[in-house]
C-alpha cells in the first residue's frame, strides 16, 4: 500500500492496473517540479542573460562566472548542495521546493545563452531604426527586440523543458516522491520491479511526447518575423 | 549668404581601428539644401550619414547641427564634453534616417511602424498618429497598405513606407542612405519619385548618399564626391557631371556611368 492505495499482485495485469494511480500521483509531482523548475529557469536565466549583456564588466563578469559555475558541475553536486549545506545556514526548504530549485538553477545558466543568443540574432539595423526613430532604450527592448527574439527562443527553452522533465527523477535522491522514486518503492515492497519502472519508462514516453509536440505547435503557430502588434 | 549652416563637419575624424574613413573632413550643408554625395565604397559617405544620425560616434573635430555642437556638450565652463545619451536624445530630434535595408520593424503592421515613436516619442494621440501616418501613407503611395506588414510588400512598398516612418517624426533633415541599392531595379522609379517629391519641399534639408548618379543629378543642389575620407570635389551637379575638375573624380564618374 501507498498514498492509502492497495496493489493487487494476483496477475501481472492486474498489478500493473492496481499502482497505475500511484504512480499517476508521483507523475503529478514530476510535472510540478518540472513546470516549476523551468519557470525558475526562464526567469532566473532572463536575469543571467540581462546581467551578462551588462556594459560594466563588474556586473558582467560575476554574472558569467557564476553561469559558468552551474553549468560546468552536475546537477547533483548542486541539489546535494542546496538539500545539505544550506540548512547549515539557517535555510531550510521542503525537499521539493529545494530540487525545483537545484532543476531551475542549473537549467537557468542553460537558458540564459538561450536569451543571448536569440536577442543578439535581431538584426542590427533593427536597433539603428529605433534609435534613430528616437524610441528609448527600454521600449527598443520591450517592443522592438523581445517580440522578434521570442520565435527564436521559444524552440531551445521547449527543448530544456523536455531535459528538465527528464532530470526530476535525479530528486529522489533528496526523498521527492517523483514517479521513478514512487516505482522503485512499489518495487522494494513487492519484489516486482519490471512492472513499475516499466510503467514509469511508458508514461514518460508518453509525457516527452506530448511536450515536445506541444512546443512544436507552439513554434509553428509563432508568426517568425516576431509577435505581431497592430 | 552669411546664414548658418544646418550641418557643419569641422575637421571630423572617424576610424575603425586602424582604419581613417573620415580624414580630418570638412563638410557643411545649408538649411534647405539638397546634396547628394557619391564616391567608391569605403570612401565615407554613409559614414557621414550615420555619425549625423547618432549611430556612429566620432574621433576628432566637431559636427555642428542647427548651430549646436552634436557628439558634444558645453560644460559650464565653455569648453566642450562629450555628449550625454540625454543629448544626443535632444539632438536625434532634428534628423530622420532611411536606410539601405529598410529596417522596417517585421512584427509591426504599416500603421503601427510609422504611429510607434510619435506616439512614445512624441507623445501624440494614437489618433492623430494615425491620422498623420494615413496622410503620409498617401503621399507616398500606399494609403491601401495600412494594415499589412512588412514581407506582405516589395521591397519598393518596403522603402517607402520607411520614408513615411522617417517623416512622421518631422525631421527637419532627411538623411538617406542609399535608398535604393538593394532594390530590384524595376523598383528603383517609384522610391525615387516619393524622394523628388520631398526635395520639392523648401524647408527640408536632404542629404543623399546614392549611386543612382542621373537621379542625384535632377534633385541636387549641390554634389559631393568623397573620396579616401575627404570631399575630393564639389559643386552644382551640371558642372561636376559633366565637367569635373579632378582627374579622380572624372575616373569615377566614367565608371559607373559606362555600367
Amino acid at each position: 500500500m501507498l498514498f492509502g492505495i492497495e496493489w493487487d499482485t494476483s496477475s501481472g495485469w492486474a498489478f500493473a492496473v492496481s499502482i497505475l494511480p500511484i504512480l499517476l500521483i508521483g507523475m503529478w509531482v514530476t510535472i510540478q517540479a518540472t513546470v516549476l523548475g523551468f519557470f525558475i529557469a526562464l526567469v532566473v536565466g532572463l536575469v543571467w542573460a540581462a546581467l551578462k549583456a551588462a556594459p560594466l564588466k563588474i556586473i558582467s563578469w560575476p554574472a558569467a562566472v557564476v553561469t559558468e559555475f552551474l553549468r560546468d558541475t552536475p546537477l547533483l553536486i548542486q541539489l546535494f548542495f542546496l538539500y545539505y549545506v544550506l540548512p547549515e545556514f539557517g535555510i531550510t526548504l521542503p525537499a521539493f521546493m529545494t530540487g525545483a530549485l537545484a532543476l531551475g538553477l542549473q537549467y537557468s545558466a542553460y537558458t540564459s545563452e538561450v536569451y543571448r543568443a536569440g536577442i543578439e540574432a535581431v538584426a542590427k539595423g533593427q536597433h539603428e531604426a529605433a534609435r534613430a526613430l528616437n524610441l528609448s532604450g527600454t521600449r527598443t527592448f520591450t517592443h522592438i527586440v523581445l517580440p522578434q527574439a521570442v520565435p527564436r527562443i521559444v524552440p531551445a527553452m521547449g527543448n530544456y523543458l523536455v531535459s528538465i522533465m527528464k532530470d526530476v527523477p535525479l530528486l529522489s535522491v533528496v526523498t521527492v516522491l517523483e514517479m521513478l522514486n514512487v516505482a522503485r518503492i512499489i518495487g522494494d515492497r513487492t519484489f516486482n520491479y519490471l512492472i513499475p519502472l516499466s510503467l514509469v519508462g511508458a508514461i514518460y514516453l508518453i509525457m516527452t511526447l506530448v511536450a515536445s509536440s506541444g512546443v512544436r505547435l507552439l513554434d509553428n503557430w509563432l508568426p517568425k518575423q516576431g509577435i505581431p502588434l497592430k | 549668404m552669411t546664414e548658418e549652416p544646418i550641418i557643419k563637419f569641422d575637421k571630423v575624424v572617424k576610424r575603425f581601428g586602424d582604419l581613417t574613413v573620415l580624414n580630418e573632413l570638412d563638410f557643411e550643408v545649408k538649411k534647405g539644401e539638397k546634396v547628394s554625395i557619391i564616391g567608391p565604397s569605403g570612401s565615407g559617405k554613409s559614414t557621414v550619414l550615420r555619425i549625423l544620425m547618432t549611430l556612429e560616434d566620432i574621433n576628432g573635430g566637431v559636427v555642428t547641427v542647427g548651430g549646436e555642437p552634436l557628439w558634444h556638450e558645453k560644460a559650464p565652463d565653455g569648453s566642450l564634453k562629450p555628449a550625454s545619451e540625454a543629448h544626443l536624445h535632444k539632438m536625434r530630434a532634428q534628423l530622420g534616417m532611411v536606410f539601405q535595408q529598410f529596417n522596417l520593424f517585421p512584427h509591426m503592421t504599416v500603421l503601427r511602424n510609422i504611429t510607434e515613436a510619435p506616439v512614445r516619442v512624441l507623445g501624440m494621440s494614437k489618433k492623430d498618429a494615425k491620422d498623420r501616418a494615413e496622410e503620409l501613407l498617401d503621399l507616398v503611395g500606399l494609403a491601401d497598405q495600412a494594415q499589412k506588414y512588412p514581407h506582405q510588400l516589395s521591397g519598393g512598398q518596403q522603402q517607402r513606407v520607411g520614408i513615411a516612418r522617417a517623416l512622421a517624426m518631422r525631421p527637419n533633415i532627411l538623411l538617406f542612405d542609399e535608398p535604393t541599392s538593394a532594390l530590384d531595379p524595376e523598383l528603383v522609379g517609384e522610391v525615387l519619385n516619393v524622394i523628388g517629391k520631398l526635395a520639392e519641399e523648401h524647408d527640408l534639408t536632404m542629404l543623399l548618399v546614392t549611386h543612382e548618379m542621373r537621379f542625384a543629378r535632377e534633385v541636387s543642389d549641390r554634389v559631393c564626391f568623397f573620396d579616401q575620407g575627404r570631399i575630393r570635389e564639389e559643386g552644382a551637379p551640371e558642372d561636376l557631371f559633366t565637367d569635373p575638375n579632378e582627374e579622380r573624380t572624372r575616373e569615377f564618374l566614367q565608371a559607373v556611368l559606362d555600367t
